[in-house]
């Protein structure tokens, strides 16, 4: 499988904190406005604009136009070609017996 | 906002023409959509369904609007579950524009209720429909066998 056009973009997009607090809140509550997500970042408006124009670049942000605003949605197709080109083909059960082991070990930690 | 919304957003490299007739082709589209079809006239009015391989009615509802090759408007009422066709009909909102050397598509999904549990239903399949869409127009082959794998 060869890499394909957009994945550079695709993968710097997701390799910062604040675009993926940005998702996160995304994901909890689609179809927000600038303001409403300004609210949840400790940056400047144009810092996050700029973190949201990465993302629509990306691919991983679609923004609707509604009257006067404009809402921002998660687009999860992205996300399922890496899940499909990226995990799904490593996937192995005992990779996966691993994984619960470890959150197991990490739950009874706390 | 009393409403519950999804956008799916994905590029292709291809043509509107070839889009529109693949999301509108039942045999085609049983190769990406893990075995269902829709049947429909694809004019404004006429009926629409989402039916299973062995067929099994899942959604139905009407055309809306069909320009093609650039906007479709499907009012979909899910048929199977009682809980989620009490929720009444969405509109599926499809457009097809030309960005470059592919094609945009923008699936909008709207239930007007909060929290629906049709477009939570929906956001689980779309993703992967429209990526398997997109594999087997730019490559000839899908890249998921099935809707909802067994947990191994």
């Amino acid at each position: 499988m060869a890499e394909r056009p957009g994945d550079n973009l695709l993968f710097r997009a997701l390799a910062d904190p604040s675009r993926r607090k940005l998702l996160d809140l995304l994901h909890a509550h689609d179809g927000r406005t600038l303001n409403d997500l300004c609210e949840h970042l400790e940056m400047t408006r144009q810092g996050v604009t700029q973190h949201l124009n990465l993302l629509e670049e990306a691919n991983l942000v679609a923004t609707v136009r509604s009257g006067r605003e404009k809402l921002h949605f998660l687009n999860p197709v992205p996300l399922q070609e890496i899940y499909e080109r990226w995990i799904a083909k490593f996937e192995r059960p005992r990779v996966k017996a691993l994984g619960n082991l470890k959150r197991r070990l990490e739950k009874s930690d706390g | 906002m009393a409403r519950s919304t999804y956008v799916y957003v994905s590029y292709i490299r291809t043509t509107p023409e070839k889009l529109w007739s693949a999301l509108t082709d039942p045999e085609f589209m049983q190769q990406y959509w893990f075995g269902m079809h829709c049947e429909s006239e694809w004019t404004a009015g006429s009926p629409w369904k989402l039916v299973a391989s062995d067929g099994q009615v899942f959604d139905a509802g009407e055309i809306v609007e069909a320009d093609p090759p650039r906007r479709l408007v499907i009012r979909w009422q899910h048929q199977n579950k009682p809980e989620l066709k009490a929720e009444g009909p969405s509109l599926c909102t499809m457009v097809l524009e030309q960005n470059g050397s592919a094609v945009k598509l923008s699936i909008t999904h709207t239930v007007e209720r909060e929290s629906s549990k049709l477009i939570e239903a929906v956001s689980g399949g779309w993703p992967k429909v429209i990526s398997n869409l997109k594999s087997l127009l730019e490559t000839g082959s899908i890249a998921v066998l099935e809707a909802y794998p067994a947990k191994g």
